[in-house]
């Protein structure tokens, strides 16, 4: 298990380190001139130079992105040129409260996710079981923002069930916060619902019928017993993959409703970095959503190694 | 080239009975493509989100004929009089009017022209381009294989949507920016589906026979190998063009779209009006919401049964 781990970690590193070369390419080689955008139209020539030499504007390439490099590494993204203040001490509030909201929104969503998956396979090619798929493939098509403009509209603001906007009073209580929060975990639930009860279906139709779980109930198991023992323990390995590279990519479409819902999170924060043309604060936020997105695949393919001893053997490329 | 017989060379001196099965498997390729289709047009999802897809192309096409308004100009009464900012739906404006007194409506069917551009156009080069790389680094393998897969990794382990930002911010936001890197961000997951499909394809026999009769791999590709796996192709670039519609929206939302505000794009009046959601000033954010809904929820009915019916 050691080994396999070391392994899997590895190759992660390889995935992020290219992901930080393509990052660089993006914002280094292109015609863009983060120093003039800085000192603004009317700066001086003085001025000009001495932001490109405090940002590094005319160290070589290699120079440049061994920086970005160490930055990475040691989580340290030097100073905002735009704001002024170390990124990051923007970074890990705003992750912080990212953070809170993702946890909120996968609380909800891989359990009924699960449930919603397996009872469809085993009411495979009902009425029940075509409604949840067709329900989840419509409701994972929808972009974020636009059913979260539908919840905000109609469940916030028509029936004011719960806040329409997410950002509570400070001080507020943990219980407070999310129920600001409900609305856009509401939105994240949507759009995921629907992949992960489709893998969870398939699986599970798989589990159902393959033969240990004939045996199972012919040797007279309880059918909680084979659900929870044999069928889910099986089932529930490529929802786990599925869920890990998903919460990765949750916090791009975090991006809209931390934008839609006024909430201060990494997405607000590198949405206005972009607008901002702050490379400093986008380079860092990317970086940290890779990261997050490296630790969570990570930690699914361990699960995964834990519930089946044969995946420690194989590691797909 | 010598033309002496139509298609030449040394094949069309073969007795003709050599060339009877290869008219079967034509016949019997349009059959299966034929039994497909049936498959399709009798599927009420298809049906649904064909028509869907089909009324948003027609408002592209006519909508100086659709709209009821200038989509750039408040609305003006018949008498001259404008009719004002902010108005809940009516008789005169469907939909209601937005925050400079346009007609929210004219704007709606406007504003299917652009999603229309840019999705489709992204899709297909990304399909393009994915199918190449995925052709290649399928058959080929080795170490060319080994750098794209581990760059695809690298793609794949951050939201479209964020890269899409960090691009924006250094190339612009024209629409040939636009599409071209929402394109390239969709080839990564293109190229990894086509690249399984190929080497599936490329284990089996009549790939090792066409080897076998000294075929170069510039052939076997384009020749063998892809007309056995348009079926994948077709379902990526359905499955691409609902994720093409999804990115660009978003994007348009997040205020990336070509253009200037007053372009009338259901992404872009979102971002400009959702603040009046509020003050319960519902319809000029809600009704462009709905539009991208349906079409999206249309695109990705037709991907997932043309995705049934192809491993069927």
């Amino acid at each position: 298990m050691g080994r396999f781990i070391l392994r899997r970690l590895a190759l992660s590193l390889v995935t992020l380190f290219i992901l930080i070369v393509i990052v660089f390419l993006l914002t280094g080689v292109f015609p863009s001139d983060p120093a003039r955008t800085i000192a603004g139209p009317f700066a001086s020539e003085e001025t000009y130079q001495l932001i490109r030499d405090r940002i590094g504007s005319d160290d070589p390439m290699f120079t440049q992105f061994g920086r970005l490099l160490v930055d990475t590494a040691t989580f340290d993204f030097g100073v905002s040129y735009e704001l002024d203040t170390p990124v990051r001490g923007l970074i890990i509030p705003a992750l912080g409260r990212s953070a809170l909201l993702v946890a909120f929104a996968l609380a909800m969503t891989i359990p009924i996710s699960i449930a919603a998956g397996v009872y469809a396979a085993r009411k495979k090619d009902t009425l029940i079981d075509r409604s949840i798929v067709t329900v989840g493939v419509s409701s994972a098509a929808i972009p974020e923002f636009v059913s979260g403009i539908m919840l905000q509209y109609f469940v916030g603001i028509r029936l004011g069930w719960f806040p329409a906007i997410a950002d509570a009073p400070d001080g507020s209580s943990l219980l407070t916060q999310l129920n600001y929060l409900m609305l856009p975990a509401l939105a994240i639930l949507l759009v995921y619902f629907g992949y992960i009860a489709r893998v969870a279906r398939a699986g599970s139709i798989e589990a159902i019928e393959a033969d240990y779980t004939r045996t199972a109930y012919m040797k007279g198991l309880s059918n909680r017993k084979v659900v929870s023992g044999h069928i889910l323990r099986n089932s529930l390995q490529p929802t786990v993959a599925v869920i890990g590279t998903q919460i990765g990519y949750l916090f791009g479409g975090l991006v809209a409703l931390e934008v839609l819902f006024n909430y201060k999170g990494l997405g607000n924060l590198i949405l206005g970095a972009a607008q901002k043309q702050d490379l400093a604060i986008l380079q860092a936020g990317i970086i940290t959503v890779a990261i997050i997105f490296m630790i969570a695949t990570l930690a699914a393919d361990i699960t995964i190694a834990w519930m089946n001893p044969r995946a420690r053997l194989d590691i797909k490329g | 080239m010598s033309d002496d017989n139509g298609s030449g060379g040394p094949e069309t001196d073969l007795v003709p009975a050599a060339v009877e099965p290869e008219i079967d498997r034509a016949a019997e390729r349009r059959q299966a493509r034929r039994e497909r289709l049936r498959l399709l047009y009798r599927s009420p999802a298809f049906v649904i989100g064909t028509l869907i897809v089909a009324f948003w192309i027609f408002c592209g096409l006519f909508a100086d004929v659709i709209a009821r308004y200038d989509p750039l100009d408040p609305v003006r009464l018949a008498d001259g009089s404008i009719l004002g900012a902010r108005l809940p739906p009516s008789s005169e404006a469907w939909f209601g009017t937005d925050q400079i007194g346009r007609d929210v409506y004219s704007r709606v069917i406007w504003g299917s022209r652009s999603v229309l551009l840019t999705a489709p156009s992204a899709a297909i080069l990304a399909v393009i381009m994915g199918t190449l790389l995925g052709l290649v680094t399928g058959f080929y393998r080795g170490i060319v294989d080994d750098v794209i897969s581990r760059i695809i990794e690298g793609f794949l382990s951050i939201p479209v949507i964020l890269l899409a930002l960090l691009a924006a911010t250094t190339l612009g936001t024209s629409r040939v920016v636009i599409i071209t890197v929402i394109a390239v961000l969709f080839t990564p997951v293109v190229t990894r589906t086509i690249r399984a499909a190929v080497i599936a394809e490329a284990e089996l026999d009549y790939v090792t026979s066409a080897r076998l009769r000294g075929e170069g791999g510039f052939f076997i590709m384009t020749r063998e190998i892809y007309p056995n796996i348009t079926g994948t192709v077709v379902v990526e670039l359905t499955v691409r063009l609902g994720y093409a519609i999804f990115t660009v929206a978003t994007l348009a939302f997040l205020g990336i779209a070509s253009g200037d505000v007053t372009t009338p794009d259901w992404g872009v009046d979102i971002n400009q009006t959702f603040v009046l959601i509020q003050s319960n000033q519902w319809w000029p954010t809600v009704f462009p919401a709905l539009a991208i809904a349906a079409l999206v929820i249309a695109v990705n009915l037709v991907a997932d049964t043309i995705d049934r019916v192809n491993k069927a």
